[in-house]
C-alpha cells in the first residue's frame, strides 16, 4: 500500500535507558523528587527565561527597567535620608540598597513562587512535569534579577570609591544559598496551598510588609542588638528572623562599615564591625538549617496536595 | 514484550463540595454545613496497552475518559491503583497548552518542547520540521497572540507530534484546523502507527475509533464497560448512550410544536431496522417514519429526509416529490410518512436522520428537525469507507510477462 515501509521505531535503541514513568497512589519521596527536578533542569531554565522575557515584553526600555528600579531607590533614598532625615549613616542609599536587594530577591521569589501554580493553570492541568519546577522557576527569575540589580550596586561602589570587605566576601555564597533555600522552602508549600486557599497570596503581602520592617534594612542591626544586649540577652536571639543573617552579611561585605571606623558614624555599626566572620557564618548556618526543615516538611505537604492540582485549579 | 502502558486497579475518587468555598473564612464559617459528596470518577480500571497499539478511550461526557487520560499523563494522581508508562510520553491534552501569548512562535516551540520533557538539542534538531508541518514559516517569529486559533492549534499539534514520543496521548484534538490540516494530522497519526508507536486516543466519536484504533476501552460513569475489538466496543458504547439519554417523549414534542403555532409540525421521526432495533445488520433495510400533526387542512406538502454521516457528510437527501413524482396531498390531523429503504449499502457507523416538512414551492418550511433520530449500521466486516459496494475480486496468476 505505502511506497516505502517506514523504519520501525525502537525506543530503547535511541536512549540509554528506557524511561519508566509511574503514577501511583503514594507520593514520591523527597530525594526522588529532587532527582526528578534535576532531570527537568532544562525546563527549569526555559521557564525561568520565560518569566524574565515576559516581564518586559513589549516595553521599549525592556530589561533596563530592572536596573532603573534600584537606581531610583539609590537616588531618592540618598536624598530623603541625607537631606531631610539627616541620617548619620554615610552613603545611606548604598546602605539601604545593599539590604534591600537581598530582601527583594527573597520576597519577590517567594511571592512569585506562591502564585506560580495558580498562574499556570492550563499548563498544570494538561501536562505533567515535576510541579516544583514552577515555584522554582519564579525563584530562579528573582535570582537572575538580583544579579542584574546587583550591577547597579557595584557601579555605585565604584562611583563612590568604596571598596567592599574582601575578607568577608566568601560569606556571600552561603548568604545567597540561604536566601534561595528560604524562598524555595516557603514558595513550594505556599504555591500548593494557594490553589486551595487564594487567601495565601494576600496574606503573604501583609506578612512580607511586617517582615520587611522587622529586618534591619532601612535601619541598622545595632538598634536590635542594643535592645537585646541591654536586657541581658544574646544578639543571637534576633536570628529567629531568618532573613537577618542574610541581610547583615550583605551589609558587612558590600556596604563595608569598616570605612567608618574612626568616625562618629561607626557607632551605628558596633555589632557588624565587632563580629568575626564565624559569627556571620554561624547565623547563616542556623537560618539555613531552619530553611531545610521547612523545605522537607513543605515538600511533603506539597506532595499530598499535588494529587488533585489538575482538578482543583 | 513489556507493555507500553499498564493500568492496575485505578480508582479516582473526587470530593465535591456542594459549593466550592475558596477562602479560609468561608471554609471556617461553613465548616460542617458544607456537604461533601464523594464519587468515583474512575472505578477500578485495568488496562494493558502493548507497544505499537492504538487504543481508544470511548465514552460520553462525564464517563471518566478524560480523567483516565489525565491519570496516564500524570496531571492527577489516582486514589488507589497504579499506572506505569514506558518510554517518552507526549500528551496532547490540549493543543498549545503552555504556549505563552507574549512569546514568539519560535520561543514557544522550545518552551513547549521542554515542558513535554524533551531537550533543547532535540527540539533544535527537528525545529524546521515542526515549522514546516505547521505551515508557519512566515509567522514563526511573531508573538503567538497574533495567531489565529487555527495557527495556534497547528503549531501545538506540530510540536507534540514531531517530537516523536514513544507514547502519544491525544484528547479529542484531531478536530482542529481546516480539512486540509485535519487530513495531514490523520496522515501523521497513521505514520506514527506504522512506526510502532503507542497512541491513546480519547474521543466520543465512534467513527474515529473505528478509523484509527486497534482496540477500545468503553467507559461509562467511571466503569469499564468493555475492552476489546473496536466494532464491538462501538456497539457497547452506543447502547450505553441510548440507555442514558432516555426515550423521546412524543407528547412533549407535540406540546412544544403547538406552542410554536405551526399549522404543520413534526411530532417525531424514528428509524427502525427490519429486525425492529436501531442497528442495521447485513441484508437488513431500514424504515424511517415521520409522524406529523396538521392543525389545519393543508392541501399539499412535501416531506424530505436527509441522512448524514456522523461527521456531516450527506449520504441522501430526497423529498417525497423526488421519490414519487408528486407531493403529499390532503394533510389534516395526525399522520405519518414512512420511507422504507429496502437495502442500505452503507458501511459501519452512526447515521443521523433529519426530516423536513415543506411547502411544494420549497419557499418555506412548516417544520424541520435535522437531528430527529439516528441509526447504526453494523456489517461486522473490516472494510472502511462509506458505501458498501458489491465487489468481485479476480486474480490471475502465472501470466506471461509482457
Amino acid at each position: 500500500m505505502t511506497a516505502a515501509t517506514p523504519e520501525r521505531h525502537e525506543p530503547s535503541a535511541r536512549r540509554s535507558h528506557y524511561e519508566v514513568r509511574e503514577n501511583r497512589t503514594v507520593a514520591p519521596g523527597f530525594l526522588q523528587r529532587g532527582r526528578r527536578v534535576w532531570e527537568y533542569r532544562e525546563l527549569l531554565g526555559s521557564l525561568t527565561r520565560r518569566e524574565l522575557k515576559i516581564k518586559y515584553k513589549d516595553s521599549v526600555l525592556g530589561f533596563l527597567w530592572t536596573l532603573l528600579n534600584p537606581l531610583l531607590y539609590l537616588v531618592v533614598f540618598s536624598i530623603v535620608f541625607a537631606v531631610f532625615l539627616r541620617t548619620n549613616v554615610p552613603l545611606y542609599g548604598v546602605y539601604l540598597l545593599t539590604g534591600l536587594l537581598a530582601w527583594t530577591m527573597f520576597s519577590t521569589g517567594t511571592t512569585g513562587a506562591t502564585i506560580s501554580i495558580t498562574g499556570n493553570g492550563p499548563l498544570v492541568q494538561k501536562v505533567w512535569f515535576p510541579r516544583e519546577i514552577l515555584p522554582l522557576s519564579a525563584i530562579g527569575a528573582a535570582l537572575i534579577n538580583f544579579f542584574f540589580q546587583f550591577v547597579v550596586l557595584v557601579i555605585a561602589l565604584v562611583v563612590f570609591q568604596r571598596s567592599p570587605a574582601w575578607e568577608y566576601a566568601p560569606l556571600l555564597v552561603p548568604a545567597l544559598l540561604v536566601t534561595v533555600l528560604w524562598a524555595a522552602a516557603l514558595g513550594i508549600v505556599l504555591s500548593a496551598i494557594n490553589v486551595h486557599y487564594r487567601d495565601v497570596q494576600h496574606l503573604l503581602e501583609l506578612l512580607f510588609l511586617a517582615w520587611f520592617w522587622m529586618t534591619p534594612i532601612v535601619y541598622q542591626f545595632d538598634l536590635m542588638g542594643d535592645l537585646l544586649v541591654g536586657r541581658g540577652l544574646s544578639d543571637r536571639l534576633a536570628m529567629v528572623n531568618p532573613m537577618i543573617p542574610v541581610v547583615t552579611t550583605f551589609q558587612r561585605v558590600i556596604y563595608n562599615p569598616t570605612h567608618e571606623i574612626g568616625t562618629e558614624a561607626a557607632m551605628n555599626f558596633d555589632f557588624l564591625l565587632g563580629r568575626s566572620g564565624l559569627w556571620y557564618l554561624e547565623n547563616l548556618a542556623i537560618s539555613g538549617a531552619m530553611a531545610a526543615v521547612v523545605l522537607v516538611v513543605g515538600v511533603k505537604i506539597f506532595g499530598k496536595l499535588e494529587a488533585d492540582l489538575g482538578e482543583e485549579l | 514484550m513489556e507493555p507500553a502502558i499498564e493500568i492496575v486497579g485505578v480508582t479516582k475518587r473526587f470530593r465535591r463540595h456542594t459549593e466550592p468555598n475558596k477562602s479560609i473564612k468561608e471554609r471556617l464559617l461553613y465548616f460542617r454545613k458544607n456537604e461533601v459528596r464523594e464519587f468515583d470518577a474512575l472505578h477500578d480500571i485495568d488496562l494493558v496497552v502493548v507497544p505499537g497499539e492504538t487504543i481508544g478511550l470511548l465514552g460520553h461526557n462525564g464517563s471518566g475518559k478524560s480523567t483516565l487520560l489525565k491519570c496516564i499523563a500524570g496531571t492527577i494522581r489516582p486514589t488507589t491503583g497504579e499506572i506505569r508508562v514506558r518510554g517518552r510520553m507526549a500528551a496532547m491534552l490540549e493543543l498549545g497548552a503552555g504556549f505563552h501569548p507574549d512569546l514568539t512562535g519560535r520561543e514557544n516551540v522550545f518552551l513547549n518542547g521542554s515542558i513535554l520533557g524533551f531537550s533543547r538539542e532535540h527540539v533544535t534538531r527537528i525545529f524546521d520540521e515542526i515549522v514546516a508541518f505547521a505551515e508557519l514559516e512566515e509567522f514563526i517569529d511573531q508573538q503567538v497572540k497574533y495567531y489565529s486559533s487555527g495557527m495556534y492549534a497547528r503549531l501545538g499539534f506540530a510540536v507534540a507530534v514531531n517530537l516523536e514520543p514513544d507514547v502519544l496521548l491525544v484528547d479529542e484534538v484531531l478536530a482542529v484546523g481546516d480539512e486540509n490540516f485535519q487530513r495531514k494530522c490523520l496522515e501523521r497519526v497513521r505514520r506514527f502507527q506504522t512506526e510502532g508507536r503507542t497512541i491513546v486516543l480519547v474521543t466520543h466519536s465512534p467513527d474515529q475509533v473505528i478509523q484509527l484504533c486497534d482496540r477500545a476501552l468503553v467507559l461509562d460513569h467511571g466503569h469499564a464497560l468493555h475492552v476489546g475489538e473496536t466494532a464491538e466496543a462501538v456497539r457497547v458504547f452506543r447502547h450505553a448512550l441510548h440507555a442514558s439519554s432516555g426515550a423521546h417523549d412524543p407528547v412533549l414534542a407535540e406540546a412544544a410544536a403547538a406552542a410554536v403555532g405551526g399549522a404543520l409540525t413534526i411530532v417525531d421521526a424514528t428509524a427502525t431496522a427490519s429486525d425492529g432495533t436501531d442497528t442495521v445488520r447485513p441484508g437488513d433495510g431500514v424504515t424511517i417514519e415521520l409522524r406529523y400533526l396538521a392543525t389545519e387542512h393543508i392541501p399539499s406538502a412535501r416531506a424530505r429526509i436527509v441522512i448524514t454521516t456522523h461527521d456531516g457528510v450527506q449520504m441522501l437527501n430526497a423529498s417525497t416529490f423526488d421519490l414519487l413524482g408528486h407531493d403529499l396531498g390532503d394533510l389534516h390531523g395526525a399522520g405519518s410518512v414512512r420511507f422504507r429503504i429496502q437495502r442500505l449499502p452503507l458501511l459501519d457507523g452512526t447515521y443521523r436522520v433529519g426530516v423536513v416538512l415543506q411547502d411544494p414551492s420549497e419557499t418555506f418550511q412548516y417544520d424541520e428537525d435535522l437531528d430527529a433520530c439516528t441509526f447504526d449500521v453494523f456489517t461486522g466486516r473490516p472494510i472502511t469507507g462509506r458505501v458498501e459496494l458489491a465487489i468481485e475480486v479476480e486474480h490471475d496468476t502465472g501470466l506471461p510477462a509482457a
